[in-house]
């Protein structure tokens, strides 16, 4: 993970209601559902957007994070629940007279007119003098890094190139609200990496709220303020990056950021928690006593170590390499460990594993539980993958 | 490889030989009739005859009611087309249809059926002798393109329509999304995108419109003779093929200029047709 400066987002954690200026609410979903045909695709969720940040929605297809981001730029009207800017109602304002702007999908550039032209769409809209349409188109070509592509054709720019238009497009009005859906998915690995800086370095520069689509995990942990991990229509857990990768709320956030063994657990009392057939000592309390749990363990986190100095013991299954590291499968009571480490080990060996305290990580039990986070079925969890990699048209 | 394009080739011989017989030579025999007089001696008398008043009201009268009908169809087609295009997909197949619905009846009977409709003891005048109306409209220059426009109209319906479903619906989400009220998202880019459609839907109405024989026979009763009548008397009843084919050959020229300067247009100028 790229480690970025995180900002802490300010969020319902502390409830004095005290607002100072710099975190004044932008955008705010109230409760807000929606349905097409009978599915719901909104299931009541609450969002605020906070003014300059970076936030992200991230998710599986079919989370309704698209559609959240459609009923913000008010393509979308919610059945229910209201949507506020800037502390005024706009369920009923129609798109063109909202003070946000997007950057679609497939960027969406207007087929018919050049860069130049496309750039200057908004502005022409507004009838601004000549003078300063070429003015801002310019500084947003500077921006994007397209000058000299004033008069390309824009069906014949690269995706990469169409992309940059497609931003420098919907910043051209000085929005105060930025919506990008899934803008890098069409674009290849590299191109993706270069496009995630710049476009943090845009979001810094000019100060604009963004809100930004993706199912890419690493996208979201690298570029945002603030990740929103959604599934099934619901709000799942809001936070920073480290907050959603170390502290995640349930066992669906924590198999969908980054790799997780979660296992059953009982928590024995606060500080203490039992699985896996052995006692651990960890650095969450609050549980009821004997509460069953699930217990969240990341890969890299736990230690290869001999056979008698290890809390667990079990037998390897399978041993990839991947470069930075080997990732062992160890079958530790039929519970299958994804295990990340430097060390060889080979398949049929047994080995001992040691977790740190700080390594373990308890979360309530939720309606994911059991539904995630044992590698024994490593091929459905691949697949679970590639869905997620298929995006809503 | 070579096998391959000998056959490609091969596959294209029919076509050619069809076009051949049936478009070629037909317009040599046009031009060749055109430029001779009845003993088969190169002349340009027929082509000057045309200059004559009475034949220039004849080509005058029909440029401007096809011009009239292509309009009006244009405004009527627009609207209509944009509709059907945000319709769900299979709504859009049965509107498209409905649009195509009244072509199945054959062109003389729909022609008849205005002739009820319209004449001075029509249904619209029994309707309006109610209300002790009567109007007279067969036999008036609006009859005849009134049947222009309802004969032709789904042909600048469908082009548009056809052209419209191919734009991305969210480049219109684009331009409203930057500003565009519904009306400036059909200005600035619907129009645009759908120019392709609009050129070949004035073509269909405006090529059959200003060749059209029937229509004003029958709805305008023969008191507004356009150059399809006059070419069809002349080797219908005065057996003058060469007169005849000097008018076909006119109209011809006539309409491949107006298709020139259209396509000239809607290249140059892209957007700014209107």
């Amino acid at each position: 993970m790229n480690e970025k400066k995180i900002i802490e987002p300010k969020g319902e954690t502390v409830a004095t209601g005290e607002e100072n200026v710099e975190t004044k609410k932008i955008v705010q979903l109230k409760n807000v559902a929606k349905s097409f045909d009978g599915e719901i695709i909104l299931d009541h969720i609450n969002l605020d957007v906070y003014e300059k940040e970076f936030i992200t929605l991230l998710g599986p297809s079919g989370c309704g994070k698209t559609t959240t981001l459609r009923i913000i730029a008010g393509f979308v009207t919610p059945d229910t629940g209201d949507v506020l800017f800037e502390d005024e109602r706009i369920n009923d304002l129609p798109p063109h007279k909202r003070h946000v702007n997007t950057v679609f999908q497939k960027y969406a550039l207007f087929p018919h007119l050049n860069v130049y032209e496309n750039i200057a769409f908004a502005l022409r809209l507004k009838k601004v003098s000549e003078e300063e349409i070429y003015e801002r188109v310019e500084e947003m070509l500077a921006m994007v890094n397209l000058r000299g592509f004033e008069k390309k054709d824009v069906n014949l720019l690269s995706g990469g190139q169409q992309q940059r238009v497609a931003i420098a497009r919907a910043l051209i009005n000085k929005p105060k609200v930025l919506l990008l859906d899934e803008p890098l998915g069409a674009l290849d690995l590299k191109l993706r990496k270069d496009m995630q800086n710049e476009l943090k370095n845009i979001q810094r520069k000019t100060g604009i709220t963004f809100v930004y689509v993706t199912h890419d995990q690493e996208e979201a942990l690298s570029m945002s303020d603030t990740v929103v991990v959604m599934a099934d229509g619901k709000i799942q857990q809001i936070g920073s990056p480290t907050d959603i990768y170390n502290e995640p709320e349930n066992a669906f956030v924590a198999d969908f950021i980054g790799e997780s063994n979660i296992i059953d657990g009982v928590m024995l009392d606060d500080y203490k928690v039992r699985f896996s057939g052995h006692e651990f000592v960890c650095l969450d309390k609050g549980f009821d006593k004997n509460e069953s749990v699930d217990v969240v363990v990341r890969p890299e986190d736990v230690d290869v170590v001999p056979l008698d100095k290890g809390m667990l013991t079990g037998i390897v299954t399978s041993v990839t390499f991947k470069g930075v590291h080997y990732e062992i499968i160890v079958s530790i009571k039929d519970f299958k460990w994804m295990i990340q480490s430097t060390d060889y080990v080979e398949v049929g060996q047994e080995i001992g594993v040691y977790v740190e305290p700080d390594a373990i990580h308890i979360m309530k039990k939720s309606e994911y539980s059991n539904m995630f986070g044992d590698y024994s079925s490593f091929s459905d969890e691949l697949e679970h993958l590639s869905d997620a990699n298929e995006e809503e048209e | 490889m070579t096998k391959k394009n000998i056959l490609k080739q091969a596959a294209a011989y029919p076509h050619i030989v069809w076009a051949i017989i049936f478009i070629i030579a037909p317009l040599l025999f046009v031009a060749y009739y055109a430029f001779t007089d009845k003993e088969g001696v190169f002349t340009l008398a027929n082509l000057g005859q045309l200059a004559q008043a009475t034949y220039l009201e004849v080509f005058l009268r029909s440029v401007c009611f096809a011009f009239l009908a292509t309009v009006i169809c244009f405004v009527i087609a627009y609207p209509v087309a944009y509709f059907i295009s945000r319709t769900s997909p299979s709504a859009q197949k049965i509107l498209v249809m409905l649009v195509m619905l009244p072509q199945w009846l054959n062109f003389l009977i729909r022609t008849y059926s205005w002739m009820a409709i319209l004449e001075d003891t029509g249904i619209i005048n029994i309707i309006l002798g109610v209300l002790g109306l009567n109007i007279h409209m067969i036999n008036t220059p609006g009859a005849v393109i009134l049947g222009m426009v309802y004969n032709f109209l789904p042909y600048m319906i469908i082009p548009i329509h056809s052209a419209m479903t191919k734009i991305d619906p969210r480049v219109l989400e684009a331009a409203s999304d930057l500003g565009c009220s519904p009306l400036r998202v059909v200005t600035k880019v619907v129009f645009p995108l759908s120019l392709s459609g609009v050129i070949s839907g004035i073509t269909m109405v405006f090529v059959p419109s200003i060749s059209t024989f029937y229509i004003s026979q029958k709805l305008g009763g023969g008191n507004f003779d356009l150059i399809g009548d006059s070419i069809e008397r002349q080797f219908q009843t005065q057996y003058d093929y060469n007169m005849g084919a000097a008018m076909s050959f006119v109209l011809m020229l006539l309409i491949i200029a107006s298709m020139a300067v259209m396509n000239k247009y809607s290249d140059d100028e892209g957007g700014m047709l209107v």
